[in-house]
Parts: C-alpha cells; sequence; structure tokens
C-alpha cells in the first residue's frame, strides 16, 4: 500500500532522513526509536508536510512526493501528527464537521458513539479539552476522513495509562475497518501490542524490522535500539 | 445637543464606511498573513469601474443605474483580488516582505493606469432615489439618508461576515486555517483554493466600500493610500483577524476624526494614530487580538 524507497530528507545542513525504506500492507506497521531520528520527519515527509530532497514515496503504487498535503490526504491518507495540533478556535463538532464526508464508515455519529467524551464536549473549543481529549479528537478527525492508511505520530505521548488501554484497543480494530496504520511510537508497549512488526529507527534510517513479540521479549535488543530497561514503560 | 449628536452620528456613518473596507483587509491578513497593501487600489479601482458602469445608465436615467455600478464595481474587485492571488501572492506564500513589495508596486500601477484612463477628475455616484436626500432624525433633524445606508450596509456585512465564519463549512475551513494551515491541507482541504476565495471576497469588502464611499463623497485620486491606511490602523486597534476588533477599531477611529475635526481641527489627524500609538504601547495585539 505505502512503499518508501530510499527517502532523503535536510533542513539546511541536518540530513534528517538518510535512506529509509519501507512498505505498510494491510497490517499495521510501528515504527520505534529514539528521540531526534527522524521518525516525526518520515510521518511529514509522507503527508507532503515536509519537502523530501531524494527518494520515492508510492502509494497504491502511484509516486506521491512532491504532491500538496491536501492530495495526499485525498488519496486516502490522514496524519494524526504529533503534539495533536487540532484548531484552538474551532469547537469539538467544527472539527469534525469540516472533514466529514456524507455515507462514509466513519460518520459523525459513529465518532460520538465511539468517544462518548468527545458528544460531551461537542460545543467546547479546541483549547478547552485535556490532552487526551485532544488526541482523541485528533484521532477522530483523522477517521472521519476515512483514509485506508492512517500515520499516527506518538499517539500515547501524555496520556494517562488507562487512555493508553482505551487507545491501544481503537488502534487494534482499525484493519477491520479496512485502515492501515503506520504507527510512530516511543512507548514500546503500545507499539508491540497494536503491530504484529516493528521497525527500528536509528539516525535517519530504518536500522532493523522484526516481529513485534522479538523487540518486546529482547532485552538486549530494546536497551541497543532504545535505550530503555527490560518491561519499557 | 443637536451638533454633538450630528457629529456622533457622522463618526459612525464614517466608521461603517472604515469597516466594510478594513474588515476585508483583516480577513485577508487573518487567513493568507498577507499585509495587501493594494487594499487601497481594489477600493480606488472598484470605485472607477462602477462609475463607468454607472455614468451612462445614469445619463439614460435608468432606476438601476447605481445598484449596476455598485454590483460591477464589487464583482470587478472580487475578480482582480482573485486574479491577484493566482497569479502574483500565491507563489510567494509565507514571504511577507515581498509580498507587501509585490502589492505595494501593485497600487502604484492600478493608481497610475486609472489616472491615465479616467484622468484626475473627481467623480461621485448619485445614490437612487430611494436613498437619496434626507431623513428626519429626533433631536438631529434632517441628516442624509444615504450615510444611514451606509451603516445599515456595515451591520449587514458584519452580521454576514459573522454568519459565514461560525455558521459555514467554508468558514469553519477559514478559521482552521487562521490556526494552523498546513494541518488543513493535510485533513484534505485545498488551502490554496479557499486562499482565492477569501482574497476575492476581502477585495470585494474594499470594492463595495469604494462604491459606497464614492457614493457618500467624490472619489478622487489618493483615495487608494487613504483608505489603506485607515485599513491599517483600524485593524491595528481592533486587532488583526478578529471581525469584531475591527469594528470596534472602525468605531474608535471614525469617531476620533470626527470629533477630532469638530473641537480642534488643526491636529485632529494627529488623534487617530495617538490612539493607534496607545494602543500599541499599551495592548500590542490591538484591543480585542489575540496575544
Amino acid at each position: 500500500m505505502l512503499a518508501v524507497r530510499d527517502l532523503h530528507v535536510r533542513f539546511g545542513q541536518a540530513h534528517i532522513l538518510q535512506g529509509v525504506a519501507l512498505t505498510v500492507g494491510a497490517q499495521p506497521l510501528a515504527i520505534v526509536g529514539r528521540n531526534g531520528m527522524g521518525k516525526t520527519t518520515l510521518c511529514q515527509a509522507v503527508m507532503g508536510l515536509v519537502a523530501a530532497s531524494a527518494g520515492e514515496i508510492a502509494f497504491d503504487g502511484q509516486p506521491i512526493q512532491g504532491l500538496p498535503p491536501f492530495r495526499i490526504a485525498r488519496r486516502g491518507i490522514a496524519l494524526v501528527p504529533q503534539g495533536r495540533r487540532t484548531w484552538p478556535s474551532l469547537s469539538v463538532h467544527e472539527h469534525l464537521r469540516l472533514v466529514a464526508t456524507r455515507g462514509a464508515r466513519w460518520t459523525i455519529d459513529r465518532v460520538y458513539e465511539t468517544f462518548p467524551r468527545l458528544a460531551e464536549r461537542r460545543r467546547n473549543g479546541g483549547t478547552e479539552l485535556s490532552g487526551g481529549e485532544q488526541q482523541m479528537l485528533a484521532i477522530a478527525r483523522a477517521l472521519l476522513m476515512n483514509p485506508r492508511l492512517v500515520i499516527m505520530d506518538e499517539p500515547s505521548e501524555g496520556l494517562a495509562p488507562v487512555i493508553v488501554e482505551q487507545l491501544i484497543g481503537l488502534l487494534r480494530g482499525l484493519p477491520a475497518d479496512g485502515m492501515s496504520l503506520l504507527l510512530v511510537e516511543q512507548n514500546l508497549r503500545v507499539a508491540t501490542a497494536v503491530a504484529e512488526e516493528v521497525a527500528i529507527m536509528v539516525t535517519g534510517r530504518i536500522a532493523a524490522t522484526m516481529p513485534a513479540r522479538q523487540l518486546a521479549e529482547d532485552t538486549d535488543l530494546q536497551r541497543r535500539y532504545l535505550g530503555v530497561a527490560a518491561g519499557g514503560h | 445637543m443637536d451638533l454633538a449628536a450630528t457629529i456622533v452620528l457622522n463618526g459612525l456613518t464614517l466608521a461603517a464606511l472604515y469597516f466594510v473596507v478594513a474588515s476585508g483587509f483583516s480577513l485577508i491578513f487573518g487567513l493568507m498573513r498577507v499585509v495587501n497593501m493594494a487594499h487601497g487600489a481594489m477600493y480606488l479601482v472598484a470605485g472607477y469601474v462602477g462609475y463607468a458602469v454607472f455614468e451612462p445608465l445614469y445619463d439614460r436615467d435608468v432606476w438601476y443605474a447605481w445598484y449596476a455600478g455598485l454590483a460591477a464595481g464589487v464583482a470587478f474587485a472580487a475578480v482582480f483580488g482573485a486574479a491577484v492571488q493566482v497569479a502574483l501572492l500565491g507563489w510567494m506564500q509565507g514571504q511577507e516582505l515581498r509580498q507587501a513589495l509585490v502589492t505595494i508596486g501593485l497600487s502604484i500601477i492600478v493608481a497610475d493606469q486609472l489616472l491615465a484612463f479616467y484622468g484626475g477628475t473627481p467623480r461621485q455616484f448619485f445614490a437612487p432615489d430611494a436613498i437619496f436626500g434626507a431623513t428626519q432624525l429626533p433631536g438631529i433633524g434632517g441628516y442624509p439618508t444615504f450615510r444611514l445606508v451606509q451603516i445599515g450596509v456595515a451591520v449587514a456585512v458584519g452580521i454576514g461576515l459573522w454568519l459565514l465564519l461560525n455558521r459555514t463549512r467554508l468558514g469553519i475551513m477559514i478559521r482552521a486555517g487562521v490556526d494552523d494551515r498546513q494541518m488543513l491541507g493535510a485533513c484534505g482541504v485545498n488551502v490554496p483554493l479557499i486562499g482565492i476565495a477569501v482574497f476575492a471576497l476581502g477585495a470585494a469588502l474594499a470594492g463595495l466600500g469604494g462604491v459606497i464611499g464614492a457614493t457618500a463623497q467624490p472619489l478622487a485620486m489618493g483615495a487608494d493610500g487613504r483608505f489603506l491606511l485607515i485599513s491599517l490602523v483600524v485593524v491595528i486597534v481592533g486587532g488583526m483577524g478578529s471581525v469584531t476588533g475591527t469594528a470596534v477599531g472602525a468605531v474608535l477611529i471614525g469617531l476620533a476624526e470626527q470629533i477630532g475635526q469638530a473641537l480642534f481641527p488643526t491636529y485632529s489627524v494627529i488623534l487617530t494614530f495617538v490612539i493607534m500609538v496607545a494602543v500599541l504601547a499599551l495592548r500590542p495585539q490591538g484591543i480585542l487580538g489575540r496575544a
């Protein structure tokens, strides 16, 4: 579905992505790695928010690099960005109205059923929500676009443990809805619970790809690539 | 007492015109972050084009002459604004200084072309009979009806803009774009197209101001600079990108101008700038602007 080949991104002197290659099929793929390894830049490059200096990004076999973000979105890719980036001047309901399409699988009603908290706060502005609520809103906004691929950049960041469990349940349900998932996570537990396959990113490259179970069990690997002790978070 | 009431009413009618023009300026700045220095040129060009349509019809004594002039002026300004965004400013998105310089250059060209085309004689529309003449107001006496219409137009523009921004999907997109333009694009919205629509709307408001203003007082060369300056002052005082702020700024500046001219005619020009300096010193984001 998504195929990235030899992707390079530079910001001036900084060479952030140094030949990333990965493919995402129908099953979720998680990308883990320490801070500053280029995970967020990768998400933004796929979405067209930063320009690639070299390499190829293809979606359904069609090249998408160089397209404006809205065209990439219309081809069926949605982004839940790091930091949520909901719109402060819009109410919850307005966020949903802006992206909703009629007759699609995800509708505003279904969002309110799935996230009852958003239904309660439908009139509240984007700044009046808690971090967890903002994250739900950012996810709901992406789902309402009824994409075929969702890119999530650290969705568990700053969430309470009980909310993280809900998030895992929700992400696990995405394939059944016909949505594929590229999940960037610092939280190893979320990454391995949601995806069967995990890619590890080190200084702008995919250093290794392995079954999630293997990474979850191998503390040496975790220490080497992620610098976390056994058990992770 | 009569005099005071008349001065206040004069201030409010002037404020109404300022609001119509400045709201377009503020709208464009809010979404596009473009300080459109050609906003005054759009006012001027709408006035002249509207007059070119109005004059022959008026000579033939057609009742809709003024309305046709109004429609032509507004439509021309809208198309002109959209064309400026498509042909010039869209290519330099985010380069504020370049955009400011390009629009200054454009306004100089437009003003000179208008001078070459229409000459330097001032022109004034005659309002249709229905809104011409005087209306008796309690406590004031006869007052030009058209000036009251001017207030009505401004109120209608204000309500219309509020409804557009708060009740329509386009308005939601515009507000989202003001907050985070990039994310709006990532959600599948064709932001450049929204930008063209907003530019057309902002320019149309300048055009509406141009025809209304040229009906209330003669239109002449130099009006472009004047209305650009007023738009800037109104929006700085009221707060960039806020419709209510623009209204507050327009009322303050309109009243200050009229009261200043009545009380100390020689220095009245300074008063508006004193207000602007005071606002900038105490509340740099404007009275209702967000920090």
